[in-house]
């Protein structure tokens, strides 16, 4: 009983990060319509930034901020000056739907290729100073540490600040505006251009964040992160593509999954699982668990 | 473009072939394995340009298919003894299987779905593959397909044997895909690309043509496989990266997505690539950082240099009769 | 102060929606585009709030051009377009809607009161605020259209087709409630119809237009009066 309440814990830590970084492809999809592939690119270079900020600052805590700050800008970047133009050129050309694809890659390739250039393709150690060694209850240390904690209370301060500033301010509706009805909300005056690279700054904070919690747990390299993008699109896929809840709630439903795979079946299985759910999910809920209905949500 | 018969092609093929293969005999081991590797990467662009630029699909996961039949290919030879003209069958076969599945799937997929899944299936195949015994787990499998026959002449080099191999391949493939293309197939492809509505219409099974697409190009993606095994002497997981996958829709797009001849271009720059900012590395006093990068940066802006500048391909897709 | 069209031209690709298009409306004035489908009335009123680009020609509101200009700058300086359809946002909720009306303005006090004056027009939104606009009638949909319109407090309000697929009796209610509006408020309003007995009936005059060509123009009962234009332009 004990392991399955355990192994319900881990899973709830690794997957607040699957729901950030669902979290960030989602926004990403909702205000553009577009898979954001750069996504781990983007999260590898705001982690290493956190990594540069660490090294001068000595102080983790400090350098979560910044690492944040720096996925926004690096989103909004990506944004303005890559996917915009590209979308005003595609537009009603037979590849509009495959060149940004094909473009997210191409940031991705870069972000990598520029992060082994400065900072090389070695393991790097982007440490936090809470111990991952897990807590002890009575005589028995059970594999939920400190540091999943924090993941877990940091990735549940972001989540919740995303759902006020959707749920309760004028920029929130302006970002739901546009991503449902981009002409009839710049009837109503909302700039949508603008709004769209904030949606974007956005997910580069939440994937940012998803980076900077994850890394200390493994290591940090140009494509430390590729499998962090697939459990993220898995999770987003699990949540419906379109629902904010449903990001999140398809990140803890993969965790908690994941967790329960590595724990009565072993590790060997894990991304293969991770492979079959995707198909399954598509097959019998192509519109995810949130899919339709659920998207007035926040 | 102006038609030629299948007769026609297959003698430009056969010349372009001679001069190919007297020319290799002209240069060195470096050469030789560069430009195998060049008819390996026109055939795996093939089957992307195939798949997107013929039926609209998109995969970002033919690294993975082409580990699925470069595998297949390695282990006829170790079980079943085959002789490796057949493994390279017995790849391209196996590449159709697994393309099959994914294909049914694919059907179903609207683009942003297809793109993740394939994603998935990219960085998950070869991680599985190090799970297996019978896989060899990381270090992969050995593919030793033997030095050049008698026949060819004595002082025949290795690569240049693989050149050979791989330039014969390469041709017979594009004459395949050429006279395919303009079949029914071909066309119904290009209908259901350019108005899957209007296709449909017209009694074009959308899911059937589409899937025939997919299983077709992961056939031709898993014979580039086996020839890419060849080449290495080996299969293993590393071999067939994430990063492999992303490089053939790169050249894909370099080739102009629509343009089957284009995957030969889209193959040279590949290749080109590393070599000439290899030099431009030493020439910087390059350190290990900067060769082992520069080339995927370089890709890399070439590809969203191209996607922005001509979000159609660098040519406008061919209307045919 | 006055919607000033010269000459205008409108292409799709190589269509030409908008053909050499004239014509003027003075401040508080209610004219009506009268045209069957696929007169170029859509393209027109597109063009008007900047969502498309125009061919030649040009456009003036209060002595200053508005072609070229951004859709959600047109709104800043007045010009208020609610789109053909029902343009409200299905996924939001009436609330939510009203307050896009007013989501760039400073001055709260005012959106409150613009709001409260919206409801008290159509009572039927009040009731429904924390409703889905999905779960609204097409009638209510439309008022809730206009309403947002409104809270931006508009000088010049372009309404497309506000009576398109709805039933009588709705739509009576939703023209007496545009007339009432811009009687109260002054307003100046341009709106498109193929219905023309409705239009003509709260119009101070109509302009025909053909195939994106002018045809004629007058008071709205010289138009009504007029047999031949009856039978050819206004279906009664
Ligand atoms: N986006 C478009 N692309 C091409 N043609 C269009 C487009 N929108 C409208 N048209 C054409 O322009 C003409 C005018 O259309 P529209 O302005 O919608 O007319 P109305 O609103 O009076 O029914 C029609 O012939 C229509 O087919
Ligand atoms: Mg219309």
């Amino acid at each position: 009983m004990t392991t399955f309440f355990n192994t319900i814990l881990v899973g709830i830590s690794s997957g607040s990060i699957y729901a950030l970084m669902s979290l960030s492809l989602v926004l990403v999809w909702r205000s553009t319509r577009v898979v954001n592939f750069a996504a781990a690119g983007q999260a590898v270079l705001s982690t290493y930034l956190g990594y540069e900020a660490m090294s001068r600052l000595h102080n983790y805590w400090l350098s979560l901020p910044i690492a944040v700050i720096a996925g926004a800008l690096i989103s909004a970047i990506v944004e303005s000056f890559v996917m915009r133009p590209l979308a005003k050129r595609s537009k009603g050309s037979p590849v509009e739907s495959i060149a940004p694809v094909i473009a997210t890659l191409g940031i991705l390739g870069l972000i990598r290729g520029i992060a082994g250039l400065v900072w090389g393709n070695t393991f790097l150690q982007y440490t936090s100073p809470l111990s991952s060694k897990g807590f002890m209850i009575g005589h028995t240390t059970i594999p939920f540490s400190p540091l999943n904690a924090a993941i877990v209370i940091g990735a549940a301060i972001v989540l919740a600040f995303f759902a006020a500033i959707f749920r309760f301010t004028r920029l929130g509706l302006a970002l739901r505006a546009a991503s449902f009805q981009p002409e009839i909300s710049r009837l109503s005056g909302i700039r949508v251009d603008r709004i769209r690279t904030i949606g974007w700054a956005f997910a580069g904070a939440a994937g940012a964040l998803a980076g900077a919690l994850v890394t200390p747990t493994t290591y940090l390299s140009p494509n430390s992160l590729d499998l962090l993008l697939v459990s993220g699109f898995v999770a987003a896929v699990i949540g419906g593509l379109e629902s904010l809840i449903g990001a999140v709630v398809g990140g803890l439903v993969l965790g908690v999954g994941f967790a329960f795979i590595l724990q009565y079946i072993g590790s060997e299985v894990t991304f293969s699982a991770a492979f079959i759910i995707l198909i399954i999910v598509l097959f019998i809920r192509p519109q995810g668990i949130f899919g339709r209905g659920g998207s007035r949500e926040a | 473009m102006k038609r030629k018969s299948p007769a026609t092609r297959f003698l430009i093929s056969l010349g372009v072939g001679a001069f190919l293969l007297i020319a290799s005999g002209h240069v060195d081991e470096l050469r030789a394995y560069q430009g195998a590797q060049v008819a390996i990467y026109a055939i795996a662009i093939a089957s992307i340009v195939l798949l997107t630029g013929y039926s609209g699909q998109i995969s970002l996961g033919h690294g993975a298919l082409m580990a699925v039949g470069g595998y297949a290919a390695v282990i006829a030879q170790i079980h079943w003894h085959l002789p490796y003209p057949l493994t390279f069958l017995i790849g391209g076969i196996a590449g159709a299987l697994a393309g099959y599945v994914l294909g049914i799937a694919a059907a179903r997929l609207r683009g942003p779905y297809l793109a993740g899944t394939t994603l998935a299936l990219a960085v998950g195949l070869p991680s599985l593959a190090n799970q297996f015994h019978i896989l060899g787990g990381e270090q992969g499998l050995q593919f030793d397909v033997g030095t050049a026959p008698t026949w060819v002449g004595k002082d025949f080099t290795q690569y240049r044997w693989f050149f050979w191999v791989a330039v014969v391949m390469a041709l017979a493939i594009f004459w395949l895909l050429r006279n395919l293309l303009s079949t029914r197939y071909g066309r119904r492809w290009r209908a259901v690309r350019a108005n899957p509505t209007a296709a449909a219409l017209t009694g074009i099974d959308i899911a059937k043509a589409k899937v025939l697409a997919f299983t077709l190009s992961s056939a031709v993606a898993g014979l580039s496989g086996a020839l890419f095994a060849m080449l290495l002497g080996l299969v293993a997981p590393l071999a067939f990266t994430l990063t492999l996958s992303f490089t053939l829709v790169t050249g894909a797009v370099l080739a102009g997505v629509s343009n089957l001849g284009g995957s030969i271009i889209g193959a040279i720059v590949l290749v080109a690539i590393p070599e000439l900012s290899n030099a431009v590395a030493t020439h910087l006093g390059g350190s290990d950082r900067v060769t082992a990068n520069l080339p995927g940066v370089v890709t890399s802006v070439l590809l969203i240099v191209t996607v922005l500048l001509a979000p159609n391909g660098p040519k406008i897709p061919r209307r045919h009769k | 102060m006055t919607l000033i069209v010269d000459h205008l031209r409108i292409q799709h690709g190589t269509i030409t929606a908008i053909d050499d298009l004239s014509f003027a409306i003075e401040p508080g004035e209610l004219v009506t585009i009268i045209g069957s489908n696929g007169a170029g009335k859509t393209t027109l009123l597109r063009a008007l709030s900047g969502l498309i680009p125009t061919a030649s020609g040009s456009a003036s509101w209060k002595g200053q051009s508005i072609l070229g200009r951004r859709a959600e700058d047109l709104v800043r300086s007045g010009i208020v377009h609610v789109s053909e359809g029902k343009a409200v946002i299905p996924e939001l909720t009436v609330a939510e809607n009203l307050e896009l009306g007013g989501i760039w303005r400073k001055d709260k006090t005012d959106i409150a009161l613009a709001t409260s004056e919206v409801l008290d027009l159509f009572p039927r939104l009040g009731e429904r605020m924390k409703q889905g606009a999905d779960t609204l009638s097409g009638g209510e949909r439309q008022m809730l259209a206009i309403g947002r319109a409104m809270i931006a407090r508009p000088d010049l309000l372009l309404l497309d087709e506000p009576s398109l697929g709805l039933a009588p009796l709705v739509i009576e209610q939703i023209f007496s409630a545009i007339d009432a509006l811009r009687q109260r408020l002054g307003l100046t309003v341009v709106l498109v119809e193929q219905n023309a007995i409705s239009a003509l009936g709260i119009a101070d005059r109509g302009i025909i237009i053909n195939l994106g060509k002018f045809v004629t123009s007058g008071s709205s009962a010289s138009l009504m009066s007029d047999p031949t234009l009856r039978a050819a332009y206004l279906g009664f």
